[in-house]
């Protein structure tokens, strides 16, 4: 084994330099690392990997990774031009992660956040069973510790591979919103290049605020897709973070290099509101989660948030006998 | 799970599109035609009050033997001016905020909703994407998870993708024999994974699509038999064996308070999907620190970061190739 002087360079990879899509520009991997994954003639925003990401918008230390062990299946038995699993397989090899979305619990500026972040690199960050689950996890979790949930998209939308499961990821992430907004806690989504499809069509358009990348491709169906159908060519700069601006469906388009701090400003400016003592006056009745936490802790908690937790140990699923208001909704 | 094995058989694949043949059907009864025939009064109501009508989506109250509901469902056209004035069943935008005002109206009198999904999938032009495409859907599917009245789902003929699901998140999701649901049209699966149109049957396949398989995989709940060749043989026969179910599923959900209702069907849409949980740590292993980083960590040395980073877990690859793609 060779032994390095402490002062020698790393070792560079094989392709030094990567050229910019945008202005055509050669610029040095190491360079591109160090000014964030910019382009440093144009500002070309190259997309990041999670760990990029992560260290981008996150105080150093504070991540922690939960659910880290969830793992894709092939419920179809799905097989193009190659077995579904294969394809799992190469994308874990190549990204070093298990799929394509990787949640936890950090600090920005302090502020404790739940925060879902994809990686483009794992089959185009597409969306199916673990990916869902996972978000769903991570707004469940903001939910239960009362702090903002972030999600960052970098995603084609659905998984193909997981045919309908993947269509219901959609309603499955986007359940848990509900939730987050009887209970007051904010969610704030950060759209990067590219978000489309399945994932624009659920949690990524649902932010209290919604925050883009310059020059993002955001958009419903792809622009192939589209002038596929309607027999034309697309309109220039159609379906990008600023077209989106324009159209009213996003509240900024904020530059990498301002990313962190706007966020650390916005958990400022929109704090979770402060908690409900009378959790019984919501008119959705209880959170399942939180009398399953107060189910396990015993009757302490479920004092202090107000959840009747001897009618969920009675075994109707539910923790408070739903209000008469919302009785005389249900029709006979 | 489903039996998984190699690619699709020849004979899935006849299978399953002769099945997308008969959902696609051109004599196919429509979401009008049937509620004409299930329900004994019905008022279409139009207009998002925002932008427009959208005549792709239909919808008003309507009465269920007496009872009065709330229906909603996608309108294809029966021959071609009616097709292209309902845009082949595609709705733009303004038709899911319609079906949202009326959702909104279904809650606040305490009507129950049944909605008929029958759409290739929402129009993907530049009209709908200016108005917001993704975000009408997103929205209709959030307010449908907190709807507090029970929401009966037929799958009449196609279910498209998120267009379905718009007017789909349901207590209980019925599905007609001969109907399909897919996250994506087997042509649009095929020209991206297969790069070649000409392989939707055997994507088809593959996705199974299928009322029987969607049965399976828990997406949708009961399956009704139509009646003879196909529901295009017979419209008045599919409306009875249609009511039926519909009746029989709200008699079911009539019974559960507001709070059970809301707590079983988030733990439905929760259920979906498919994992394994390993409990594994996370990504790839970092080498232990070398030497030289070690030694730059005490002594500060330029270049050494001072702890470990996550990108040293997951960086980015060299090569961006974006093969892969979603729906």
């Amino acid at each position: 084994m060779p032994i390095k002087f402490p002062f020698s360079r790393r070792v560079a990879p094989s392709d030094t330099w990567t050229k910019c899509p945008a202005c055509e520009a050669q610029v040095f991997n190491r360079q591109l690392e160090r000014s964030q994954r910019v382009c440093p003639s144009c500002g070309h925003h190259f997309r990041m990997s999670v760990g990029e990401r992560i260290d981008l918008l996150l105080d150093p230390g504070s991540f922690q990774e939960r659910d880290a062990g969830l793992e894709s299946v092939d419920p179809l038995g799905f097989h193009d031009d190659r077995p579904y699993p294969h394809r799992l397989e190469a994308s874990r090899i190549k990204t070093g992660l298990r799929d394509a979305l990787v949640w936890g619990v950090g600090t920005i500026a302090g502020h404790r956040v739940a925060i879902g972040i994809f990686d483009f690199r794992f089959m185009g960050g597409s969306m199916g069973s673990v990916v869902g689950e996972k978000l769903a996890r991570c707004f469940e979790a903001a939910l239960v510790e009362r702090i903002p949930a972030i999600v960052v998209s970098a995603s084609g939308g659905a998984r193909m591979q997981e045919g309908t499961l993947s269509l219901m990821q959609l309603a499955k992430t986007t359940a848990p919103l509900v939730r987050l907004d009887d209970a007051g806690i904010p969610f704030i989504a950060v759209l990067t290049d590219p978000t489309t499809g399945g994932v624009l069509a659920s949690f990524a358009s649902l932010g209290d605020v919604i925050v883009a990348e310059p020059k993002a491709l955001i958009g419903f169906a792809g622009a192939r897709v589209a002038s596929d159908t309607v027999g034309e060519e697309m309109p220039a700069g159609f379906q990008s973070a600023e077209f989106l601006l324009e159209h009213g469906f996003v509240d900024a388009v904020v530059p990498r290099a301002e990313l962190r701090a706007t966020l650390a400003r916005l958990l400022r400016l929109l704090p979770v509101a402060p908690a409900d003592e009378e959790a019984d006056t919501d008119r959705r009745g209880p959170l399942a989660t939180l009398s399953g936490l107060a189910e396990r802790l015993g009757g302490a908690v479920g004092e202090t948030i107000g959840i009747d937790t001897e009618a969920d140990l009675n075994g109707n699923g539910v923790g408070r006998t739903p209000a008469p208001a919302a009785e005389r909704r249900v029709p006979s | 799970m489903l039996e998984a094995t190699g690619q699709p058989s020849e004979a899935a694949e006849e299978r399953a599109w002769g099945r997308l043949q008969l959902a696609r059907h051109p004599q196919r009864p429509r979401t009008l035609a049937l509620v004409t025939e299930i329900f004994d009064d019905f008022v279409e109501m139009h207009g998002d009050r925002a932008f427009g009508d959208d005549a792709a989506i239909v919808g008003g109250p309507a009465l269920l033997g007496g009872q009065p509901v709330m229906v909603i469902g996608h309108q294809k056209g029966t021959d071609t001016d009616s097709n292209i004035l309902r845009n082949f069943g595609s709705p733009h935008p303004e038709g899911f905020r319609k079906a949202q005002r009326l959702m909104r109206l279904a809650d606040k009198l305490g009507l129950p909703l049944i909605t008929f999904l029958d759409t290739a999938g929402a129009f993907p032009g530049p009209a709908a994407e200016e108005r917001g495409q993704a975000e009408a859907i997103a929205s209709s599917i959030k307010l449908m998870t907190g709807l507090q009245v029970p929401i009966v789902v037929v799958v009449l003929g196609e279910g498209g993708s998120g267009g379905a699901l718009a007017i789909g998140v349901g207590d209980v999701v019925l599905a007609l024999e001969n109907s399909v649901y897919s996250v994506i049209s087997p042509e649009g699966a095929s020209s991206i994974l297969w790069r070649s149109r000409d392989e939707a049957p055997a994507a088809a396949a593959a996705m199974r699509m299928t009322a029987d398989d969607q049965l399976a995989l828990g997406v949708v709940d009961v399956v009704i038999p139509e009646p003879g060749e196909g529901a295009h043989t017979d419209v008045t026969g599919t409306a009875v064996a249609v009511k039926a179910a519909i009746v029989a599923a709200l008699r079911d959900l009539a019974e559960r308070g507001t709070a059970e209702l809301l707590a079983t069907r988030y733990a439905r849409l929760r259920s979906m999907g498919a994992y394994l949980e390993t409990g594994a740590p996370s990504g790839r292993r970092v080498e232990a620190p070398s030497l030289r980083r070690r030694l730059g960590r005490i002594l500060r040395l330029p270049g050494v970061p001072r702890r470990s980073r996550w990108s040293d877990i997951w960086p980015s690859g060299t090569a961006d190739d974006e093969a892969e793609r979603g729906a």
